[in-house]
């Protein structure tokens, strides 16, 4: 979608809209009350389609799924944990990191109150650090799947295992390329 | 990310292939702060525009109420001035990203200027509107929606005026330019808005 703010260019771009609609609802407006309360609705429908045109091409265009992968002879595995999750049975053999995603809802996600959420994250983070001393436990971002982007951009993976729900394993598969099972 | 490691920390530059660390936040701060301004600013013309729609729709008040009468030509000149105002504007933006400093400069002295005389103009106009605030609905709504909108433009002027300076000190430059930018984007919505203002109250 395309903000009107972003930038000086795109807020001249939206004024010079504002002002066609605005020549257009008058014209139709001197013509015919009614004529100009429509031409009003649909100025404003065509504004609100406007706005939602993508500004650059392919800025709307979903990420390709992020590729991963270890160097000969190395393993490593990624955990996702949902806060509140107790115990985990790791892989042997294997370096592992486990990712603990700070989950919030859409609305405190939108409004920043994610202190509570992240504070469950982190207890989850730290009673797991305590009970796999051989693993690494990490608080992530607040969406799983990007939790998951962000340790495989630093933590170069063979496998994720996640022992979230079915949701959270779909969302995961879609944003990378190597294997994802449940833990 | 907070680490809770008791292992020793993995050896990272054997990894093979791990892209470079990216911005993660699914909302990054400025945007949002953008986006909280543009509801306030929607919310706060909002009221008035309500209150405007309720008084001339709903109560049925004639607009101009008699026998008083609305400035219309002087306040489509105003029009104009503001519109390009926001073209000099556009022109000192562009003119500071290819380089060109004094481009810039004169876009930011004439938007300033022109800001100034429509500020200057609606002044006069109030003075010899012939009504005030006391005379009813219709002059009370027309003073809060042009005095709002006037407060928007005294707002934008005082940027523009430190821009101004700045750009005479010689602080933006091809690559640093943000508080131009910043500034054009105000401007433009100050003038947007102004084009909401003068359809509904002076022509419609």
């Amino acid at each position: 979608m395309r903000n009107p703010l972003r930038s000086e260019a795109e807020a001249f771009r939206f004024l010079i809209a504002v002002v066609i609609g605005a020549v257009l609802i008058i014209v139709a407006a001197y013509i015919n009350t009614w004529l100009g309360v429509a031409v009003a609705v649909l100025a404003v429908a065509g504004l609100f389609w406007w706005l939602r045109q993508e500004p650059v091409r392919g800025a709307a265009e979903p990420q390709p799924p992020l590729v991963s992968g270890t160097s000969p002879g190395v393993r490593r595995v990624l955990v996702v944990a949902p806060p509140g999750t107790s115990s985990l049975a790791l892989p042997a053999g294997a370096e592992v990191l486990v990712v603990v995603p700070a989950l919030t809802s859409r609305v405190q996600a939108l409004t920043g109150a994610v202190d509570d959420r992240r504070g469950d994250a982190e207890a989850t983070a730290a009673a797991l650090g305590a009970q796999l001393p051989a693993a690494r436990v990490e608080v992530g971002a607040d969406d799983p799947a990007l939790a998951v982007e962000d340790a495989l951009r630093l933590f170069g993976a063979d496998e994720v295992l996640v022992a979230g729900d079915d949701r959270m394993l779909r969302a995961i598969r879609k944003r990378v390329t190597i294997p994802v099972s449940r833990a | 990310m907070t680490a809770y490691s008791h292992a020793e920390p993995l050896a990272h530059d054997e990894h093979h292939g791990p892209p470079e660390p990216h911005y993660s936040s699914r909302i990054m701060p400025a945007t949002l702060g953008m986006y909280l301004f543009i509801a306030s600013e929607i919310m706060l013309f909002g009221a008035f525009f309500t209150a405007y729609f309720f008084i001339r729709i709903v109560n049925g008040t004639p607009w101009p109420t008699p026998p008083y009468h609305l400035p219309v030509f002087v306040a489509t000149i105003n029009t104009l001035i503001l519109l390009t105002s926001s073209a000099t504007m556009h022109w000192a933006t562009q003119s500071i990203k290819r380089g060109n400093v004094w481009g810039m400069r004169a876009g930011l002295l004439l938007t300033f200027l022109m800001g100034s005389a429509f500020l200057i103009s609606q002044i006069f106009e109030y003075m010899r509107a012939g009504f005030n605030t006391s005379e009813g609905a219709f002059p009370t709504i027309f003073f809060c929606l042009t005095g709002l909108h006037g407060c928007h433009v005294f707002v934008g002027l005082s940027i523009l005026l430190f821009m101004t300076i700045r750009a005479f000190r010689g602080h933006f430059s091809a690559e640093h330019h943000h508080g131009v930018e910043i500034g054009g984007i105000y401007w433009h919505f100050v003038d947007a808005m102004w084009i909401l203002v003068f359809t509904t109250v002076y022509v419609l």
